[in-house]
């Protein structure tokens, strides 16, 4: 049962990713990639890292894309981009991708890896997750908020770069 | 094939959609949102090794790997916007200025 889970979960994500090659319109490719987000949240679940699975959820699915999204509707601009899927270098990239492709299968297939592990109850639990993380890495939380901080005055600065230009 | 190297096998996959994405698709939104996916891609091998070596070091590399995420993405939509207000496209052929 969890082995079919598992696979319904990673052709899902699959799917999703695939989609997002073929269709033509920007809100359709969000839709597709939020699909293929979600499968993967499912595959986190169920590996047993419920932390990782909900942060997938919480800041990709309703952060990030949900930013694209409204980005997306904000610029309907009718132009080649929406009509005319693919740029010039469709067959060099099919290319690029099918010997990319099976350089990672042969060194997938050939390593020695170990079969899947049982889900670790203990350590992605949030309880010793959260005191790792604020204990440990203290310092790196802090620098993640210096890091989002600029980030805010960067966006600020572009948005009045463009409003100078303009008026 | 263990579950493990489905895993894998799946991010190199994701991975791999994305970059022909960025390669291949004309609208600058499409092309984010693939880079999005090769990093959904890294992170699921993230996972899966640290799952494997039940570490919580993985597990906060990979939050810090979302913030990241979410910190780039509120750079990269203004610039699009800004790119998108100049020229009144989102085509990726439209920005070639700088090409001799």
């Amino acid at each position: 049962m969890e082995q079919a889970l598992l696979w319904f979960f990673a052709l899902a994500a699959l799917a999703g990713g695939a989609l997002m090659l073929v269709l033509r319109h920007p809100m359709r490719v969000a839709l597709a990639l939020i699909a293929s987000m979600l499968s993967l949240a499912g595959i986190y679940a169920m590996l047993g890292v419920h932390v990782i699975a909900v942060f997938q959820v919480l800041i990709y699915v309703g952060a990030v894309m949900v930013f694209m999204v409204y980005a997306i509707m904000l610029l309907d601009v009718r132009d080649p981009s929406f009509t005319r899927r693919y740029a010039g270098y469709l067959l060099p990239g099919i290319a690029g991708l099918a010997v990319l492709a099976w350089t990672f299968f042969h060194a997938i297939g050939n390593s020695q890896l170990e079969a899947g592990t049982p889900p670790a109850t203990t350590a992605f639990d949030v309880q010793p997750f959260s005191a790792a993380f604020l204990n440990e890495f203290w310092l790196y939380f802090e620098l993640t908020s210096v890091l989002l901080l600029a980030a805010v005055v960067a966006a600020i600065a572009i948005l009045k770069a463009r409003r100078g230009n303009h008026e | 094939m263990n579950n493990t190297q489905l895993l894998l096998s799946l991010s190199t996959v994701l991975f791999c959609l994305g970059l022909v994405g960025v390669i291949v698709r004309r609208n600058l939104l499409v092309m984010l949102m693939c880079m999005e996916l090769m990093l959904n891609g890294v992170i699921l091998s993230l996972v899966t090794l640290s799952q494997q070596a039940a570490s919580t070091t993985g597990a906060v590399l990979v939050f810090l790997v979302f913030v990241v995420a979410a910190a780039e993405i509120a750079i990269a939509v203004p610039i699009v916007l800004l790119l998108a207000r100049r020229k009144h496209t989102l085509d990726a052929d439209a920005f070639s200025d700088l090409k001799g």
